[in-house]
């Protein structure tokens, strides 16, 4: 099992970080942003995040274990079949991947290639399904497989969409097939954090709470038209206005998203971009 | 029915230059009803190409484009005028175009862009419902697709992206989950009771064939 997986199903509050892969074919950068997060437990690899074509993620998971990290390796249903998805996680598994997060991914429409046919031949939840079918010798396609792949699998929830019974729904069909652990969208309302994990916790998987660094209010307002699932309220943009410095309220808004993680979830994962120096003092 | 939309003017220019006489044929079901292919289009063409200097050796539109049988028949009463066009532009959707090219020697050229199957709100205004998957699905959805009408096909719900009930590629819309909710009344029904499994895409191998006689649902 995981590092990542023996922590959290012994208790242990986690936090995860994330890297995207470069644009190119050089991953110098991106290692040098996992030299700065030695103190996180493991860390996301994002899989052309935001529908902009980038490295292969399952490659920069693989350079992550060969400096000692440990990878979660995200995985969309957007750019891959069902036969694609599973010979790149065999694959994964063979390159020593243990940890995965199966999301349903960006549409084409937001990325940087938009001209691209959108795959989606399975959702979320059906590929959580053939994971889970996997880890039991069997294909999608009721193949036996010459050996299994051990794994642990985690999946996206969004305590912030409306309708959230909707969205809870969703979150109870992932656990059915297999979900272990969750990966939440960035929540900026404690309300929301609240009312989501009052069901969640009741499903007794572990729910990892998504925390983003807002830098400033270009940024805010960036997120707000740009990326799906992120909503920043209107009260927390007027106090990043106010803010002689926008930074540091930002880091004062991640602070006090890590102490409702504390208080109603199993761990935060955080989203910095560029400013991973400032993860202990978000954390403190 | 198929929903075509016009190839711009400049485009439709540039793929005759080569062409100096030209016949023109519509089609008098989808593409008249889409205004791309009838009475009024194949009119209005005419005049452009003999402004731009072409010759238009005449016309016709068919009653079903795609009826590959019977548009032979309808084009085969033009033979005299098509023996004298260099080029024939049709103004209907892909499938129709195809029945023409069957049926003549002549280069075929397609004046339009098919878009897809739809169902028309009003005058003008078209919109995809069914994408004919060979597999359906709508006797637990409440009547309504999500391999069309969610923009990504998700068939468990919706995704990350669901915006104050609205889809995350266009804010203007409404979720596709979210009608398939309200229609169904409670989330214990239909497709919110049980893991929907991956679709079966080997019936939508192309190019599609389909034979009555081959169907086991259409035997008595
Ligand atoms: S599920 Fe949707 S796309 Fe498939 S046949 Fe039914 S209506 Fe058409
Ligand atoms: S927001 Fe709803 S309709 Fe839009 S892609 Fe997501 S699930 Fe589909």
């Amino acid at each position: 099992m995981s590092r990542f997986a023996d922590l959290l199903i012994s208790g242990n509050f986690v936090v995860t970080a994330e890297i995207a892969p470069p644009k190119g074919a050089d991953a110098t950068a991106a290692l040098a942003v996992a030299d700065k997060l030695h103190s996180v437990d493991a860390i996301n690899i994002t899989d052309n995040q935001g529908a902009c074509m980038r490295m292969s993620p399952l490659a920069l998971a693989r350079l992550l274990i060969d400096r000692g990290f440990e990878p979660i390796l995200q995985l969309t249903c957007r750019d891959r079949n069902r036969m694609a998805l599973q010979s790149d996680i065999l694959g994964a598994a063979a390159l020593g991947v243990e940890n995965l997060l199966l999301l349903t991914g960006d549409h084409p429409r937001f990325g940087d290639h938009t001209a691209s046919r959108p795959v989606f031949d399975l959702d979320s939840v059906q590929l959580l399904q053939a994971v889970t079918q996997l880890q039991d010798g069997i294909d999608m396609a009721g193949n036996r497989l010459a050996s299994i792949p051990r794994l642990f699998v985690g999946a996206a929830a969004s305590p912030a969409a409306d309708p959230q019974d909707l969205a809870l729904k969703k979150v109870q069909k992932k656990i059915a097939c297999g979900a272990q652990f969750f990966q939440t969208q960035a929540v900026f309302q404690r309300s929301r954090v609240e009312l989501f994990m009052e069901t969640a916790q009741t499903y007794r998987v572990p729910v990892i709470l998504g925390v983003l660094l807002i830098k400033s209010p270009r940024m805010a307002r960036f997120l707000n038209a740009q990326i799906p699932g992120v909503r920043v309220p209107d009260e927390l943009l007027e106090r990043l206005d106010n803010a002689r410095d926008p930074l540091c309220e930002g880091i004062e808004i991640a602070r006090e998203m890590v102490s409702w993680a504390r208080e109603y979830c199993q761990g935060v994962h955080l989203m910095t971009f560029g400013r991973e120096e400032l993860i202990p003092e978000i954390l403190g | 029915m198929i929903i075509s939309a016009a190839k711009e003017r400049t485009r439709r220019a540039a793929l005759l230059q080569d062409y100096r006489s030209v016949f023109l044929v519509g089609c008098g079901a989808c593409a008249t009803a889409c205004k791309v292919g009838g009475e009024e289009e194949i009119f209005a063409t005419q005049e452009w190409l003999e402004e731009l200097g072409h010759d238009v050796t005449g016309s016709a539109i068919l009653d079903e484009a795609c009826h590959i049988m019977r548009a032979a028949r309808e084009v085969r009463r033009f033979r005299d005028q098509i023996a004298e066009a260099d080029v024939l532009l049709v103004l209907a959707c892909g499938a129709g175009a195809q029945s023409i090219s069957e049926c003549s020697d002549k280069p075929v050229l397609t004046g339009v862009d098919p878009l897809f199957l739809g169902n028309v709100r009003r005058f003008g205004q078209y919109e995809e419902k069914c994408s004919l998957c060979g597999d359906c699905i709508l006797n637990e959805t409440g009547g309504i697709c999500p391999v069309t009408t969610c923009a990504k096909g998700l068939l468990n719900g919706p995704c990350g992206g669901m915006d104050d009930g609205c889809c995350e590629v266009d804010p203007e819309r409404e979720c596709a989950w979210v009608r398939i909710a309200k229609r169904l009344e409670d989330l214990q029904q239909g497709v919110f009771s049980r893991v929907v499994e991956p679709k079966d895409w080997s019936r939508k191998f192309k190019p599609g064939q389909h034979s009555i006689e081959r169907t086991p649902g259409s035997r008595k």
